[in-house]
């Protein structure tokens, strides 16, 4: 499924709203305004079965964006409560990141095999035939199934020569790749917890646009608002996320209140020059072979469910670790913003103390439209700090390999192996090798959670293609790592 | 392959009638201005790729910088914007300005 749909259109008009609402006089107020500003008497509605419904998961929407889990709300509190709470919190780290919003996923039928009305009730019944479990009947002279008795097999759709039988799939259920959501009994989606690794392809993939972060925007832009020194520290895949060049993107940070900007690339390259060392020891000692440790949503995956794995993932932090680290030690006071390509930083973000809040790139262009800044109206301010070409590139798959073979050099003997994007098939090849304890012709594994690495993070606001074109004229203006 | 064809017909079909009319190309903006390019805007940059595909030279996309259109009411719940020729398209999808062009191209035709 495309990225951009309306799902998304929607999601981002809430945030804006939201920060709209926060520059305005009256917050809670306006806040309460949303859904009905969104959706004012005699509109059209256009997706749901009437304008309350879409108010109420209009509702949803803004409880989300102000940082609150949609399972714990109530409806009998108003939303301007909501509006005020959040910002009165003072803790905001907390799991879960993720909330579904159970008005909006009503949408969907669970997952099943289903006979449509293209049966012809023919007299070979190649389904009732096909049928182990003795799950079809036919009935007014057409078949159907027993979900009781179906073990979802498929073979009946195979042998029906009228393609008459289908699975009704559920997105979230097919795009997450550890089985962390599915439908209940009634027939909402819940997540658990114990399993989800927080890569928010769930978020991506529903149509209903169901599922959501729950975002810190409120919390960031009290920080700004209270004139703290608050530090963005950006990823290397913002490149081509907004239009305008990486300098002009620096300008407009420090025009939203940011005190300073710094290019997490820089932490990219003591990722790079550690991981080398780790490396090379790892090998001397011969070990088979070591992966990455950059990507949160991989490290929660490992934990979660490779735990084998974990002695061979890379002891090195992350770019991220060392940016923050650095940041706090010239700044104590300051407060630290990540700003992210997707959810599961938040749980790196989470587990370190040198990071304060995490932002997405929507939350970020919600906020930029929402304080009315052109990033194309604004001058170039460029990095003090210079990243090497290498470390810029931390972003896409094969990045981080091909960072640590060129700092390697002439003596390579990396041989890498780039799994671009964790998904069954993936995952399924990372329990063989761990069972094996060995990688066949390679020695080194880069992990990355999202297709195309951190371009295709589900708050990426560019397609991949697009921004990849933005991001290689960046790299050749950088210098190589020496 | 059909498609392929059709294309081709539509294309060779519009090229003599400019030549024969000096029909004026359609000029396609689609505004990158921050607002556009955050409400989705940014998916529509392959329709820079499609349209010169589908029409050759009757139609010339491309970027701009904010058009202004958000800032009328500051409505950048109907961004993105893109302009064909004099009209504007509002909550800008590859379809529908595709469908916008279409309907350009078969009234200069009349």
């Amino acid at each position: 499924m495309q990225k951009n749909n309306q799902t998304t259109h929607l999601k981002r008009e809430v945030l804006i709203r939201i920060v709209k609402a926060f520059n305005s006089d009256n917050f809670t107020e306006q806040i309460r305004l949303i859904p009905l500003k969104m959706r004012p008497k005699g509109t059209d509605v256009s997706y749901r079965c009437c304008i309350h419904k879409e108010r109420a998961i209009l509702r949803d929407r803004v409880i989300a964006g102000l940082g609150f889990s949609i399972e714990d709300s109530k409806e009998e509190i108003p939303l301007s409560d909501y509006a005020e709470k959040s910002r009165k919190r003072t803790q905001l780290k907390t799991e879960p990141f993720l909330t579904i919003l159970d008005e909006a996923c009503k949408g969907c039928t669970p997952r099943q095999i289903y006979v449509t009305d293209l049966c012809q009730g023919c007299v070979a019944r190649p389904c009732k035939n096909s049928c182990k479990f003795g799950a079809i009947e036919i009935i007014n002279g057409k078949s159907v199934i027993d979900p009781s008795k179906c073990k979802n097999c498929k073979m009946c759709i195979m042998a029906c020569p009228y393609n008459a039988i289908v699975k009704i799939k559920v997105p979230c259920e097919d795009a997450c790749p550890v089985d962390a959501i599915s439908k209940d009994e009634t027939g909402t989606a819940k997540i658990n917890f114990e399993k989800c690794i927080t890569c928010g392809k769930c978020i991506t993939y529903c149509p209903f646009g169901a599922v959501h972060e729950k975002s810190q925007l409120i919390d960031i832009l009290e920080q700004l608002k209270n004139n703290k020194k608050v530090a963005a520290m950006i990823a290397p895949s913002i490149v081509g996320q907004f239009p305008g060049n990486i300098n002009q993107l620096k300008s407009a940070l420090l025009k939203l209140g940011f005190y300073k900007v710094y290019e997490v690339a820089q932490g990219a390259d003591i990722t790079i020059k550690n991981e080398v060392e780790e490396f090379e020891e790892k090998m001397e000692n011969d070990e088979n072979f070591m992966t990455t440790s950059c990507c949160a949503g991989y490290n929660e995956f490992v934990k979660k469910h490779i735990p084998e794995l974990k002695s061979f993932v890379s002891k090195t932090e992350t770019p991220l670790y060392y940016t923050a680290e650095m940041v706090k030690k010239c700044y104590p006071e300051i407060v630290t913003v990540f700003i992210s390509p997707c959810t599961a930083k938040k749980i790196e973000g989470f587990k370190n103390s040198n990071i304060d809040f995490i932002l997405n790139y929507e939350e970020l262009g919600a906020l930029f439209v929402g304080k009315k800044i052109d990033i194309l109206d604004c001058s170039e301010n460029s990095f003090e700090k210079k990243s090497s070409k290498q470390a810029r590139n931390f972003g896409i798959s094969g990045g981080v390999a091909n960072a640590l073979k060129f700092k390697i050099g002439k003596s390579n003997k990396m041989l890498p192996h780039c799994i671009n994007g964790l998904n069954k098939d993936t995952i399924k090849e990372l329990k063989k090798i761990t069972k094996d304890k060995k990688l066949e012709n390679g020695n080194f594994i880069e992990v990355m959670c999202c297709e195309g690495g951190c371009l295709g993070g589900n708050s990426t606001l560019n397609p991949s293609k697009n921004a990849l074109k933005t991001l290689n004229e960046y790299l050749e203006q950088s210098d190589d790592i020496d | 392959m059909l498609a392929l064809l059709e294309d081709k017909y539509i294309k060779s079909e519009a090229t003599i009638y400019v030549k024969e009319n000096f029909m004026e190309k359609i000029e396609v903006k689609i505004c990158l201005g921050t607002s556009c390019f955050v409400m989705g805007a940014a998916h529509l940059q392959e329709l820079a790729e499609i349209a010169p595909q589908k029409y050759g030279d009757l139609v010339s996309v491309s970027g701009s910088p904010c058009l202004s259109l958000c800032t009328i009411d500051w409505e950048y719940s109907r961004a993105p914007y893109v302009k064909v020729a004099d009209e504007v398209v509002y909550e800008a999808t590859v379809e529908k300005v595709l469908e916008v062009i279409e309907k350009k191209l078969d009234n200069a035709k009349k």
